[in-house]
């Protein structure tokens, strides 16, 4: 016999709902307001799950998010969900968990051996074993630990859910809605300010519950309910099932609503959570308090739990967690929760207590129950492997901390323990405040105060109720002076508490139980940390609080260490000698509990991962048969491809048709600057690597900004179309990094300069109009203007209209060909495009995408960002002519540095393959037959021009190697091509063509 | 973490980008010496404590900003606009505790 729901209770209970679900593909039953937790213990189930380094068995041992053995795996396909806490994951019809970590089944674990080889597994196992064996040995083993490693499994579909993210601004965030939240919330709403209240349970009340009284003579449940409709009626916004996980700087706090996580799935439309980003002035931290499990032999069998969580499961959910149950603690809450247990119809057997008396009331309380109470004794071993048998009770002095000689070995089938409690400091420390010690907790509190927040109730060590009903309702003050409001006139008053009050229960200052019968002691159970584990870090060395959490891996479990930190600390002190505040804590870091990476990105997934962004021309590619592809945001033509075309031959048909007529390409997707200003060409002066404070209006020239530290930056063209006035293009992925680049020497570096800078990357369609016939298609589509030789020569700008609107055209050439570019408002880009398109037929006109624009640069051996890519110098690219001795520039000293005069330097070469087997980008050059790299290919094509496989390289001294052969190497595919290195600008090396 | 942009108010820190150490000056263009460039480009204090850093406004007003910020408690007591700005404080409500 196990657990068993009561006849009557459960404050969170609906009977008159069951709801049937399933646990390991069994049936079972459970009613509305069941956490799954609390609906399989009612079910008698003992054995939920296995443990993650042993395997041992494991049952459920919280109530709340504490719990570190009841993990299960939730839901199946695509929403399956590993890892989740049945104590946290209400109950809903039709729902499905399995158990995890074991293999075939729950109940015969294959992996269970593990447990047997425990000597194996100590604290630093991975070191020992693998240090020094070598990478071979680690390589092998791998594959099986990674294996055996691990709790659940995560699915590998896409999740089907839809996640939002919010922001929220609020004078005072409370969090936790238990009696300090709820009085705190109450007393700054009714300061007039904006509350958030957020609680990480579907009901707020948190432990007054479990207290037993009544408040203004109301039950708790009617309580907590007139606190939250006064709350909303003030305006303040309360956020159940939130789990507020971090606390930022400039009190930020992330917090993550579980909006449809207590349903078999999300209504149409409604997110399955919510993520909030909440900007207080003032945090109310009334997070509570964990209670401390103590450390002794078999202290994890299945039915050992929490005394609170035992108190909960029959409070909340009318579930009695045994059918014969001990409690073991070292405070009065263990008598005090025996006797409400019983109470409730739970039958209690003994009471277990270290210290040589208790309360005499509650003594006298729990005699009248006819519940035996053994003080002065321990409970030193568990018997029972998958599931709770019985206990052994030994003999202890307080003093000495010895066992005595006898033992009493009573069955039962629960065990409820109780060391104390832990106030949940996480949210302090996040912010900064390192926690403090208190003495009389055993135990550490929120020390002071980095941002601005008020700790209140149990997670500022009260823990009696009153005190946090009080305390509550200071911190909501506190909180309202801090907001610069008085709560005076419609202040609120302390409800008056009926029914037996709990003293705050302080703990005797036992943390372990002496080992008996060489059972293993948990102190982390989610992580298989035992005290023998603590004590081997000591005796290796790793004795320092960071260096006993990272080899032992106490506490960076899931659970974060909720339960193990403190004993831990304790064990760790008493091991060096010390006390625990000499040892100290670690720092606690977000989250709270985990967060789903779904919640972090909320609606930006997939296609809305990242705006898209489009040309005016966008629509007419896509009638046009144009494949899009991306560049950076935005989409660009690929090939245009015709009926019955592959890509490749629309892209060569493409390229051919601007070598031997006309072609037209969009290029609005170029970044331009407007830079304007008296200062104008002295600011591109010191930007640009050549000269442009003399270059005159109505011409533009190709120019390169390096970084300071002498690396080329970007390239593109700048025109000047008036004395103080400069439009600048830049390549379309570097548009807003050169903006940003410009600004910052504008403000910071030089700011006596007289010049402003504007992006009109969208103020301007571009369109590039290229070939041999590049002239006549542009003068018959003017309305005015004239492009002839003698109007607009190389590099000159001239204005006029095309289909009316006003257009700028610059003769510039990136294909190689005579070429013009042609601007416009962006609103006219259609029109623009459509009459030269139009002018452009008896030509025979043929629109490019990036394939045929990537194949005619590369045969000119024009660069882009594949060989700008942030190694490569001017000198790099043979460019270095376009090194200005003149005048310094940003990056001009850098470029004399060593490493960059070095002659072995790889420098851009030109390839062609040899037996016409395309060459890879990314290939490495060698020696044919092998050996060393001595450069990298960037870019590569089959070249119309030349009939042949061409590519670009970087190659160690390349200048002196064109006509050599080398191997084009690609290890991957296990490829080698032979190539001739040549001069990479393989077509019209004069430039005769754009030059007619 | 919000920033208090002298600008724009205070912000959250997703509208501006990092611009680095906000002390180290260019040396002027006229100087050709190689260390005074690398001591620029390369050559960082890593303090523990106050420390000024640049900050652009990027999803804002564009501004560059000099930021005052504790590296260690990441507290934020100043930020004023950087070069031609200079001395144009934001208002900061507590800052300076």
């Amino acid at each position: 016999m196990s657990g068993y729901r009561l006849p009557q209770g459960g404050s969170h209970l609906d009977r008159s709902r069951p709801l049937a679900f399933r646990f390991d593909g069994e049936p079972m039953q459970g009613f509305a307001g069941d956490t799954l937790a609390s609906a399989l213990l009612a079910s008698g189930r003992v054995l939920v799950g296995r443990s993650f380094k042993y395997h041992r068995p494991r049952g459920v041992m919280g109530a709340g998010p504490e719990e570190a053995n009841a993990l299960v795996e939730l839901r199946d396909g695509a929403r399956q969900e590993p890892n989740t806490r049945a104590t946290m994951t209400e109950l809903y019809g039709g729902l499905e968990a399995a158990s995890q970590n074991r293999w075939p089944s729950l109940s015969f674990d294959m992996m269970a051996v593990n447990d047997l080889l425990s000597p194996l597994f100590s604290a630093g196992f991975y070191y020992k074993t693998f240090m020094g064996t070598g990478q071979a040995t680690w390589h092998f083993c791998e594959r099986f630990i990674r294996k055996a490693a691990g709790l659940g499994r995560a699915t590998h579909l896409a999740d089907p859910d839809r996640y939002e993210k919010t922001n929220a601004f609020c004078d005072v965030l409370v969090v936790g809605a238990g009696p300090a939240g709820l009085m705190a919330a109450r007393a700054a709403t009714a300061a007039g300010l904006r509350v958030i209240l957020a609680d990480e349970n579907a009901r707020a009340g948190g432990r007054l519950f479990e207290d037993g009284v009544h408040l203004d003579g109301l039950a708790p449940a009617e309580w907590i309910d007139g606190a939250l409709r006064e709350i909303e009626a003030g305006g303040g916004r309360i956020l159940p099932r939130t789990s507020v996980y971090g606390y930022f700087d400039g009190n930020v706090l992330g917090a993550v609503e579980r909006v449809a996580d207590h349903k078999r799935k999300p209504a149409p439309f409604e997110p399955r959570q919510r993520h909030w980003t909440i900007h207080a002035r003032h945090v109310v931290l009334a997070t509570g308090a964990i209670e401390r499990p103590l450390v002794f032999s078999g202290n994890d069998a299945p039915g050992v739990m929490l005394a609170s969580a035992g108190l909960a499961h029959a409070t909340r959910y009318g579930v009695a967690v045994g059918a014969s149950v001990v409690v073991f603690a070292n405070n009065d809450g263990g008598a005090r929760t025996a006797i409400q247990l019983a109470d409730l119809g739970v039958s209690i057997k003994a009471v277990v207590d270290p210290r040589r008396e208790i309360d005499p009331a509650l003594a006298a309380a729990l005699g009248a129950r006819g519940i035996r109470l053994e003080t002065g004794a321990v409970v030193a071993a568990t018997r029972g492997r998958k599931a709770l048998a019985g206990i052994d009770i030994r003999g202890f002095d307080p003093i000495s901390g010895a066992l005595g000689a006898n033992v009493m070995q009573p069955g039962c089938d629960a065990l409820l323990v109780s060391g104390g409690w832990t106030p949940s400091v996480h949210l302090a420390s996040q912010a900064g405040s390192a926690p403090v010690f208190d003495a009389a907790l055993q135990s550490f509190v929120p020390g002071a105060a980095r941002e601005a927040w008020t700790a209140a109730g149990a997670c500022a060590g009260t823990l009696d109720l009153a005190g946090c009903l009080a305390a509550g309702l200071e911190a909501g003050r506190t909180a309202a002076n801090a907001c610069g409001k008085t709560a005076e006139n419609r202040d609120i008053s302390l409800p008056a508490l009926s029914g037996q009050l709990a003293g705050a229960e302080l703990p005797f200052p036992l943390f372990d139980v002496p080992a008996t019968g060489g059972a293993k002691r948990f102190v982390d159970f989610q992580h298989d940390v035992t005290a023998d584990d603590v004590d081997l870090a000591n005796r290796e060395g790793f004795r320092s609080v960071e260096h006993l959490k990272r080899y032992t891996t106490l506490g960076m479990a899931a659970d974060q260490g909720k339960t193990s930190n403190v004993n831990a600390i304790a064990l760790m002190a008493r091991a060096r000698g010390l006390t625990a505040p000499q040892v100290g804590t670690t720092r606690f870091r977000m989250p709270w509990t985990a967060v789903t990476i779904g919640a972090l990105a909320g609606r930006e997934t997939g296609h809305h991962f990242a705006p898209v962004r489009r040309t005016p021309l966008h629509d007419w590619h896509v009638a046009k048969g144009a494949e899009m592809m991306t560049a950076g945001l935005w989409m660009r033509p690929r090939a245009y491809i015709g009926p019955g075309e592959t890509l490749r031959d629309a892209y060569i048909r493409e390229a051919t048709a601007v070598r031997q007529r006309v072609g037209i390409v969009d290029v609005s997707t170029l970044g331009k600057i407007d830079v304007q200003g008296p200062d104008a060409g002295e600011f591109l002066n010191r930007l640009y690597t050549g000269g442009f404070a003399k270059l005159p209006v109505g011409k533009a020239r190709y120019g390169v900004m390096l970084r300071e530290d002498g690396i080329m930056f970007d390239d593109g063209t700048a025109w000047r179309l008036a004395p103080n006035r400069f439009l600048v293009t830049t390549t379309t992925a570097n548009a807003g990094a050169v903006l940003a680049h410009m600004e910052h020497y504008l403000e910071v570096v030089w700011p006596e300069l007289r010049v402003h800078v504007t992006s009109v990357t969208d103020r301007f369609a571009g369109m590039a109009v290229a070939g041999p016939q590049a002239r006549k298609v542009l003068q018959a589509a003017l309305g005015e203007g004239d492009v002839s030789t003698e109007a607009c020569p190389h590099m000159g700008i001239v204005r006029g209209r095309i289909a009316g609107a006003p257009v700028m055209i610059a003769r510039l050439s990136f294909s190689g060909e005579l070429a013009y570019e042609v601007y416009c408002d962006w609103p006219a880009g259609l029109a623009v495009w459509e009459t030269l398109i139009e002018a452009g037929k008896p030509n025979g006109i043929m629109p490019y995408g990036m394939e045929a624009l990537g194949t005619l640069r590369i045969e000119k051996g024009h660069i882009t960002g594949a060989e700008m890519d942030g190694r490569t110098t001017l000198a790099d690219v043979g460019l270095g002519g376009m090194a200005s001795r003149k005048k310094p520039y940003v990056g001009s000293t850098m470029t004399q540095r060593p490493a960059f005069v070095d002659p072995e330097r790889p420098v851009l070469v030109g390839l062609v393959s040899r037996d016409g087997q395309a060459i890879r980008a990314g290939s490495h050059l060698t020696l044919p037959g092998g050996g060393a790299s001595l450069g990298h290919v960037t870019a590569v094509t089959w070249s119309p021009a030349l009939g042949a496989n061409i590519a670009l390289a970087f190659l160690s001294r390349g200048r002196d190697r064109h006509g050599e052969v080398l191997e084009a190497a690609f290890p991957l595919k296990d490829e080698r091509v032979a190539v001739t290195v040549a001069d990479p600008c393989f077509y019209d090396p004069d430039g005769s063509r754009m030059h007619v | 973490m919000r920033i208090h942009c002298p600008c724009c108010g205070p912000r959250g820190v997703a509208e501006f980008s990092y611009g680095g150490d906000g002390t180290v000056r260019r040396p002027d263009l006229s100087v050709t010496d190689t260390d005074a460039h690398v001591a620029y480009v390369f050559e960082r204090e890593n303090p523990r404590g106050r420390h000024v850093e640049l900050w652009h406004h990027i999803g804002g007003c564009r501004h560059w900003l000099l930021v005052t910020r504790d590296t260690l408690t990441h507290e934020i007591t100043r930020v004023e606009m950087a070069g031609r700005f200079a001395g144009e404080a934001a208002r900061m409500p507590g800052a300076g505790a």
